[in-house]
């Protein structure tokens, strides 16, 4: 009897078939991501998906008989006797359990996907621009790699090949003698011995004794020859990136823009995330001033004001001068707004952004956030002051993108357009 | 004896130990004959996943079986269904995947039951030894796996996967089910495989040079038209009822690959025949061993009575049968049901009643049960098994009742009890629920226009009413149009009349 161990193989054996049934639903599991990405709240954006899916594209059919007469036993019979009747059951009939042992009755297939399987359909054909920056942190992780052979080491690194021949070298070299040399000498002083050859009996005890001291002298396997495998840590190149929200929290801006607005900064964030090692995100919000703050104050305080979309670009621009050195950070800007700016604030926007943070960032993304198309009250009278200035600076190489967002599900497919690579390259 | 274990913490020693100790009464008390064994131990994961390749160990890729594990994930994972405490191989050496989680008392159990029950009974079973190679099967899944991923590789997954589609729906039409080919090695497996494309590559078919859509006899004239037919019809040596078999041999339109593919798929299905016909003896046998077992080493003071209450307990678990009216019932337990029957003909030939002497003179009270158990095993399949050794005592156990279910009328009519007029009626038609050759639909195919549009016609040969579900009738017959290239058109006739039946002809253009 064998026992062999098998906790420790590779896990994940049936991932290639669960990927090809993935490749089979891709239109279902597409449908059902966009759905869920729409309807669930922004918090639980990055939770994995159960997805039901019909069984249409994957059942797998074949002959089975159905209807008919058939006779079946049962087990656990209590009060009947032969020649009674017992009322169909509604619903089953005969066929019914045929059917179900094999799993082609089911309508419905309920599929679970991982977070990671979950994000990776939403962020499908998205792709950042110019991932360039690369920065190898202090902390970072290593890796152990193979590199070459050393004198010193554990003897789970041994290396029994290369100790071996180093010890076959130095044999040959010092001239170690076989074991065969020392019989045959043996062999012939033996004879010697019978023939009572004097002489010869002495010089071939000489010859012997030698062999002897060369063999104590030279070892068959000696320290010098010992080397092991050895590993050097290669630190893992761990790019990083920090991502600027910038949002307008004047009085204009109601709840329903700023949940437009948290949900696209929370997609983004998510795509980052993917992304890079390392994340960092900076909140800046802003009436006629800006400041930065932190993540609940971000998206829950009300401030009144006027509107200066200036400050905030300023705010960003020094941000990045004191804290995020270009040639280690790769810099993400997302901006939401409802498009309102002070006209006079016009100059101060285009010297900012194409002075100091389009230069600077990998992606400047304007979202513009809009009331639900419903709302005839508050139509939107044309283009924003800060549509339109923005639109001056949209050049073939300029890393901006805007769009404008009306409702909760419009946030995918803005995003997605947003980033998509053709948009971008 | 001393005490192989306390407690319910496993080690390799442990094991080891109680292995050889079950050999010992396996063997030298029981009798037993089987392959070495190979113990494997692996975690609830790996179990997932042997599940979902259909419990071998190597298997090439589909998306179904990714489907088997996202499903039974999903119910493992809500707690609607327990992982079973081990999966055995049917091979030489026999492998036993064993869990970790289980307790030392269950990994005796599942030793007992698996390496030496199944083991057994797939090394003695006649239907075993004659259907299957166990020797060869890893080297042949292996073969297979690398085989299909080399033709993922040469002609890209969406074709491959056409074919296999198209094959699973046909594995139940692709068994030999009265004949068998001689056994191959892998070597000359791979031989046969090269020697085909070979044939392949260097020959042609005259048979398909005929135009579809051009009406033949009209430039033949007719008797020179009826011959080509004939000739063909021979030459394909019709009616053939393995359809994969036919297809792989004689479709116009697959390539080489195509049918190699085709051939593996048929081959696994005929090496999963003889399981799906010993259902009930496997998991009995497997069962009365285990308990036999159990009991031996209890007995022998090599386990302790805590242990032993473990193992009584999972054990009527496993042998639990729910009443029909129960909402836990799914159909027979064969574990039951063995089990049940196995102890019952141990019971007949140590202490018959008079009832026993009148059903059972060959075996009752010659005192020799694991002899007669033994011959049983090798001889017998579940048909035969329950036709032969369902004893009124079991039936009467059970409370057997047998429905007569005719989809014309409203309700069920009760045919027979477990009475006296009822137990031959009953075992009979119990028998017939495990024959599988009426369980599968009879189709066959009988004729394919040769000469001209090259149409396979099927036939499906009726009984009892019992037609074919339309609905995967229609779907099933589209994956052999996929493989034949072709039309298909499939027949359904009155098995005793040979009678066309009423809307029972279906084509699929």
């Amino acid at each position: 009897m064998n026992i062999i161990d098998r906790r420790l193989n590779p896990k994940g054996k049936s991932l290639p078939n669960r990927q090809r049934l993935m490749r089979r639903l891709k239109a279902q599991l597409h449908r059902a991501v966009a759905e869920s990405i729409s309807g669930r709240r922004v918090s639980e954006v990055d939770a994995g998906e159960s997805v039901s899916v019909p069984v249409d594209g994957i059942s797998e059919p074949s002959f089975r008989k159905s209807g008919g007469s058939r006779d079946f036993v049962l087990p656990g019979n209590q009060k009947f006797i032969k020649g009674d009747r017992i009322p169909r059951p509604p619903g089953g009939d005969g066929s019914g359990r045929e059917a179900s042992d094999s799993g082609e009755g089911e309508d419905e297939f309920t599929f679970t996907l991982t977070r990671e399987e979950f994000l990776d359909i939403f962020f499908e054909d998205l792709e950042l621009p110019n991932m360039v920056k690369r920065r190898l942190k202090g902390a970072s992780s290593t890796v152990p790699a193979r590199a070459g052979f050393t004198v010193s080491g554990g003897p789970q690194s041994l290396d029994v090949v290369r100790t071996m021949r180093n010890g076959m070298a130095r044999r040959i070299a010092l001239g170690r003698p076989a074991a065969k040399d020392l019989e045959e000498l043996e062999a012939k002083l033996a004879e010697a011995e019978k023939a009572g050859l004097d002489t010869k009996v002495a010089e071939l005890t000489a010859q012997i004794e030698g062999l002897k001291r060369r063999l104590r002298a030279v070892p068959w396997i000696d320290p010098v020859d010992v080397r092991y495998r050895r590993f050097e840590h290669r630190p893992v190149p761990i790019a990083q990136a920090v991502m600027f929200c910038l949002m307008d929290v004047s009085g204009s801006m109601n709840e329903h823009m700023k949940d437009l607005a948290k949900r696209f900064f929370m997609l983004l964030y998510l795509f980052l995330e993917r992304r890079y090692e390392s994340l960092e995100i900076v909140f800046i919000r802003h009436t006629q001033e800006a400041q930065e703050v932190d993540e609940e104050t971000f998206f829950r305080s009300r401030e009144t004001g006027g509107t200066l979309v200036s400050s905030a670009l300023d705010v960003a621009a020094n941000i990045i001068t004191e804290r995020y050195p270009l040639d280690s950070w790769n810099i993400y800007i997302a901006q939401a707004s409802d498009g309102d700016n002070m006209s006079s604030d016009r100059d101060r926007v285009i010297h900012a952004m194409t002075q100091k943070l389009l230069p600077a960032c990998q992606y400047f993304a304007y979202l513009e956030v809009d009331d639900p198309p419903g709302d005839s009250w508050n139509e939107r009278q044309g283009v924003t002051d800060l549509w339109r200035t923005y639109e001056t600076l949209v050049q073939p190489g300029v890393p901006l993108a805007m769009r404008r967002a009306s409702a909760a599900s419009e946030i995918f497919g803005v995003f997605h357009e947003l980033f998509a690579r053709d948009n971008v390259e | 004896m001393a005490l192989l274990y306390q407690g319910r913490e496993w080690n390799f020693d442990t094991i080891k130990r109680v292995h050889d100790a079950i050999e010992d009464i396996a063997i030298n008390e029981m009798g037993l004959d089987v392959y070495p064994t190979q113990i494997e131990v692996i975690t609830s994961e790996q179990m997932l996943d042997a599940y979902a390749s259909i419990g071998l160990p190597i298997m090439y890729r589909h998306w179904s079986f990714g489907k088997r594990f996202a499903r039974d994930e999903v119910l493992y994972r809500k707690g609607y269904q327990g992982l079973a405490y081990e999966i055995v191989i049917n091979s030489d050496p026999c492998i036993c995947y064993i869990m970790e989680e289980n307790s030392m008392t269950m990994q005796t159990l599942v030793m007992a039951h698996a390496a030496f029950g199944h083991n057994h009974f797939f090394k003695n079973n006649h239907l075993f030894r004659q259907w299957t190679d166990a020797k060869g099967i890893l080297d042949y899944l292996a073969f297979a796996r690398d085989y299909v991923a080399r033709c993922e590789e040469r002609e890209g997954e969406e074709a491959v996967e056409r074919v296999l589609d198209a094959a699973h729906a046909l594995q139940m039409q692709g068994i030999n089910r009265y004949s068998r080919r001689p056994r191959r090695s892998l070597a000359e497996e791979l031989e046969r495989e090269r020697e085909r494309r070979r044939y392949a590559e260097t020959t042609w078919n005259p048979l398909w040079t005929t135009v579809p859509g051009v009406d033949p006899s009209a430039e033949l004239g007719n008797a020179d038209y009826q011959r080509l037919l004939e000739e063909g019809r021979q030459r394909i040596e019709l009616p053939e009822e393995n359809l994969l078999y036919f297809l792989e041999k004689n479709s116009p339109v697959l390539r080489g690959w195509e049918r190699e593919i085709l051939r593996i798929v048929r081959v696994l299905a005929q090496y999963f025949y003889p399981q799906r016909q010993t259902k009930v003896m496997n998991e009995g046998c497997a069962t009365f061993v285990h308990y036999e077992i159990m009991n031996r080493l209890h007995e022998r003071g090599q386990i302790d009575d805590g242990s032993f209450m473990e193992f009584l307990h999972s054990h009527t678990s496993v042998v639990f049968q729910p009443e029909f009216s129960d909402k836990r019932y799914g159909g027979i337990n064969p574990y039951a049901l063995g089990f049940a029957m196995m102890s019952d003909i141990q019971r007949i030939c140590r202490e018959p009643t008079e009832e026993d002497y009148a059903w059972f003179p060959e075996i009752a009270g010659n005192q020799d049960p694991m002899g007669t158990l033994r011959e049983i095993w090798a001889d017998y399949r579940d048909e035969s098994f329950i036709l032969q050794f369902l004893s009124p005592k079991v039936i009467r156990d059970f409370r057997m009742i047998r429905l007569n279910d005719d989809q014309g009328y409203p309700y069920f009519e009760v045919a027979a009890i477990h009475d006296d007029q009822g137990y031959r009626d009953i075992r009979t038609a119990l028998a017939a629920e495990y024959e599988i050759a009426r369980i599968d639909p009879e189709i066959e195919v009988v004729d394919v226009n040769l000469a001209g549009d090259r149409k396979l016609i099927l036939e499906h040969r009726v009984r009892d009413g019992q037609r074919l579900d339309e609905a995967t009738m229609h779907k099933t017959l589209r994956h052999i149009r996929t493989l034949w290239g072709y039309s298909v058109r499939l027949r359904e006739v009155d098995a005793e009349s040979g009678s066309l039946l009423v809307s029972g002809e279906c084509e699929v253009a």
